[in-house]
């Protein structure tokens, strides 16, 4: 399958490293996006705190969408040209609402009315950012119309109600992973709040998934093959049973259970399953049904000149980013605030 | 009029990068700046440098906040409106942005939580390193972006697929492409100019206040000292850029110049209404001889006009004819006021000059001017292509958008923007007006991020 005559192909490592770009993208600003949303859910004066909590990481964490965006348009540019204008207001959306989002951190005006409408738009903005995240998740999943090299349908055809549904999930499903961020960072009366914020949460959450999971093999027979073809069912059996557990220790973590890492771990392990799930339903393709890994990819060339420096980087960026996270370990407090 | 997607997109375009390069034309400038301040109050003890380096940090929060807001709109813009243009150019183009965003966001964005709120939780030294990363970080950034504009007006190492796609052949041709060392070395000192105009005409504004404390001279000396080196240098590397120019973008150097008919010896226009229509420009006021002096270096050197090309590949003059004009006038301003600085300076009289002080607070906004006016040249100059000579703008469109998704997209961009940025200057002006004194740190909300770390900094001064 490789293009004829080269002697490595880099893609498989291409399609590791952007699957877990994409991973980590989810499930760090994830976490952030979702304390945005839970924020407007949080005792008035626990907000700043909530706020706080993100404040040294965000940016680091949206570098991660970044590089997702580059990523996907440096190793699979045909998907990046059909996707991205196929999506182009969910796109808007999200980037507007980041605006506000990221801005809010830094506006802090002395006139309290003025300053309380810019943490509602980190509020709103959050809550926005994550919707069109998963509106754009819902059309690709459903597909795109292709012609040629180019998107051949309407800037609204992502408007259906399946990609509404993956909305909703993922707002459920980024506000969990919020909680279980709340529950590692506060202690006390903010603490028990978010667990509970996250068992509310985390509900949601799997009836989403039952959701999602019935409705796309119900709606492509392609995905109904995949999964319950034999010997299919046999071998990807443990996606779904793996799901179960996770949710069953993520509500027993919730309510207590083991350290206050354990809501978060939880959660993110249910993350990676959902993903899985994603990726095995539409395995081989980058444009669902339309164009394949192969079919997209950039040149050899232009692979390989970004891999050699990727592999040196990445791991330069995990020692750094992990020690700025370690800079700012531990719970975080209000009383020290104001000195 | 039904609307034009095209159009749309190309004023998208311009509107959303517009806002984008004010904010690194201040923030490269600034972290270099805070890396220095850090630097010097690391190895002197001096608590004026820790205060100083504190009071910028607080506005640089800000700045740097819009700049990453504004910056994730821009590479989506490419998928967006200019899906062809992805498509067409990404094996070229793609992995040096994804390096940009591997060697430069990244590294910025780890270090600039510790940088802003982590002054407490880590040992001294290891804040001057983040200080450091962060404006390296910035550099990065311009080093790739940069590479990339410049392939776009200059296309080298490459070659071309059956369907007109473009494959790299040659990747330090690519990098290192003919325009691409004066535009960094030009682009770079023009944010490094920009911030030390900043940097003066808060520090004059603090002097007349009589604002207590020796930082705001200390601002004032550092800036002009660094002024009167980089902006005669600045004008040096500008004339070896359009000299490059006119080797390589020979009908975007016409339009700067406003020539539309090929001359030997060519005067140089100083002035005048272009009219594209006509291929005339009406109420020229030229200096005979000077344009080939300028742009040749020698008396009598041929300038190619527009009329050489054939109507459809010319740039439209107006934009870099006047941008040009604007961006020299001011660099000519920017030297008188350098000198000028210089002379009280010596004669001891800087501080108590309140013509000069004001004079100063006037500039201090000019290089964001000089930087906008001369991208416009830069990117007008380069149509009607978005690869010089090989890709048209009008071929680089995503061809699903309607002319109403792209009004749509347009006028939101234009509301959020119109919303943001001005707060965003309120919030920079209200951190300069409160003044050094008042804050020994930059935020107040976030200190003390936790509990259990061992507090290691030193209590910033007491006031
Ligand atoms: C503080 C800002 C500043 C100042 C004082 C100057 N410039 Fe400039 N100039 C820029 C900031 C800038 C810029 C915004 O950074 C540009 C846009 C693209 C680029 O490479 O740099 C630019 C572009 C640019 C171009 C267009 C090159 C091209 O697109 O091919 C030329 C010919 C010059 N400059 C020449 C000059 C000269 C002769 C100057 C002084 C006499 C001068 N600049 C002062
Ligand atoms: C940062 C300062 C920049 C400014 C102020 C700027 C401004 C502009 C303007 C005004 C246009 C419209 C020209 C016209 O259509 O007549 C344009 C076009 C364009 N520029 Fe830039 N530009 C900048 C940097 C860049 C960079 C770094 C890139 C590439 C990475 C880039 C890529 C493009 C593209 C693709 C177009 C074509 C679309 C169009 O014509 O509108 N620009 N730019
Ligand atoms: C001359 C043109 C440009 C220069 C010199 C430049 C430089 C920078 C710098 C120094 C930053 C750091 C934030 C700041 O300092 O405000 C930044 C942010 C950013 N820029 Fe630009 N930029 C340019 C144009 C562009 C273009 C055309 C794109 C899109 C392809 C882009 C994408 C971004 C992104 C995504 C960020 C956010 C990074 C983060 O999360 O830290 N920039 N830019």
């Amino acid at each position: 399958m490789a293009p004829g005559g080269v002697l490595f192909d880099f893609l498989p490592i291409w399609i590791v490293i952007l699957g877990l770009a994409v991973f980590f993208y989810v499930l760090l600003d994830g976490f952030d996006l979702g304390v945005g949303i839970l924020y407007g859910f949080a005792p008035a004066e626990d907000r700043p705190l909530l706020m706080n909590s993100i404040a040294p990481i965000w940016d680091g964490n949206e570098t991660w969408l970044i590089l997702g965006g580059v990523g996907l348009l440096a190793v699979f540019p045909l998907a990046y040209a059909i996707i991205i204008p196929a999506v182009y207001f969910p796109i808007l959306l999200m980037l507007l609402a980041l605006v506000f989002r990221g801005v809010a951190f830094e506006f802090q005006f002395k006139n309290p009315a003025i300053r309380r409408l810019w943490r509602w738009g980190f509020c709103l903005g959050s809550v926005l950012a994550t919707l069109a995240q998963g509106f754009v998740l819902g059309a690709f999943v459903q597909g795109f119309r292709v012609k040629g090299r180019d998107f051949a349908g309407t800037s609204f055809d992502w408007l259906t109600p399946f990609a509404a549904t993956t909305g909703v999930a993922l707002l459920l499903g980024y506000a969990l992973l919020g909680a279980g961020w709340l529950v590692l960072k506060t202690e006390g009366h903010l603490q028990d709040w978010a667990r509970r914020m996250g068992r509310i949460c985390l509900l949601g959450v799997l009836a989403a998934i039952a959701v999602v999971s019935l409705w796309t093999p119900l709606a492509d027979p392609a995905v109904a093959a995949r999964w319950f073809s034999w010997p299919n069912v046999a071998f990807l059996a443990p996606v779904p049973v793996l799901t179960a557990l996770a949710a069953l220790a993520a509500w027993r973590a919730l309510n207590g259970w083991g350290p206050d890492a354990g809501p978060f771990l939880w959660a993110m392990l249910l993350f990676l399953l959902s993903y899985l799930g994603i990726a095995i339903s539409l395995w081989p393709y980058i444009v669902p049904r339309q164009v394949t890994v192969w079919e997209a990819a950039s040149s050899q060339g232009t692979q390989a000149f970004l891999l050699i420096g990727t592999l040196f980087l990445l791991p330069v960026i995990a020692v750094y980013s992990s020690w700025s996270y370690w800079v700012f370990r531990g719970k975080v407090r209000g009383d020290v605030g104001y000195h | 009029m039904a609307f034009d997607p095209l159009l749309l997109s190309r004023i998208q375009w311009a509107w959303v990068i517009s806002w984008h390069i004010l904010l690194p034309a201040f923030t490269v400038g600034l972290a270099s700046y805070i890396a220095l301040l850090e630097g010097l109050s690391f190895a002197t003890g001096n608590p004026a440098w820790l205060r100083a380096s504190t009071f910028w940090t607080g506005i640089f929060a800000v700045s740097f906040g819009m700049g990453v807001v504004s910056g994730i709109v821009m590479p989506f813009q490419f998928g967006t409106n200019w899906a062809r243009f992805s498509d067409a150019t990404a094996n070229v183009l793609s992995p040096m942005m994804a390096y940009e965003d591997l060697m430069a966001f990244f590294l910025e964005a780890s270090f600039l939580g510790v940088l802003l709120f982590g002054r407490h939780l880590v040992p001294p030294w290891a804040h001057f390193v983040s200080a450091i990363m962060v404006a390296i970080g910035t550099l990065f950034s311009s080093f790739w972006i940069l590479s990339v504009n410049s392939w776009m007006q200059t296309p080298a190492g490459f070659s071309r697929g059956e369907d007109g796609r473009f494959f790299p052949a040659d990747w330090l041709q690519i990098v290192f492409n003919p325009s691409f060392p004066f535009r960094l070395a030009h682009t770079v000192t023009a944010f490094y100019i920009t911030t030390g105009f900043v940097v003066l005409g808060v520090g004059a504004y603090l002097v007349r206040r009589a604002e207590p404390g020796s930082e705001p001279r200390l601002m004032m000396r550092m800036a002009l000292a660094l002024l009167a080196v980089l902006v005669p240098l600045q004008m040096l590397i500008g004339d070896m850029h359009g000299l490059n120019t006119r080797e390589h973008q020979p009908a975007k150097l016409a339009a700067i110049e406003g020539r539309y008919d090929t001359a030997a010896p060519a005067p140089l226009t100083l002035i005048g209404w272009p009219d594209d229509a006509a291929a005339i420009m009406r109420y020229a006021i030229e200096v005979p001889r000077l344009g080939s002096l300028v742009l040749t270096h020698s008396w009598d050197g041929e300038i190619r006009g527009l009329k050489e090309w054939p109507a459809d590949q010319r740039p439209p003059v107006a934009f870099p004819f006047f941008g040009f004009r604007v961006m020299v006038g001011i660099a000519f301003a920017m030297l008188a006021v350098v000198i000028a600085g210089l002379v009280l300076w010596r004669r001891g009289r800087l501080f108590e000059t309140g013509w000069y002080l004001r004079l100063c607070q006037w500039f201090a906004p000019l290089g964001f001017v000089a930087v906008l006016a001369g991208w416009i040249t830069t990117e007008v100059g380069r149509q009607p292509w978005t690869v010089y000579g090989h890709l048209r703008t009008e071929h680089s469109v995503s061809p699903s958008l309607t002319g109403a998704d792209v009004a749509l997209s347009l006028a939101a961009y234009g509301i959020v923007y119109l919303i943001m940025f001005p707060a965003g200057i309120a919030v920079m002006i209200g951190r300069i007006r409160a003044g050094l004194s008042l804050r020994a740190e930059p935020r107040d909300p976030v200190e003390g991020l936790q509990s259990r770390a061992p507090v290691k900094a030193p209590p910033p001064a007491a006031e």
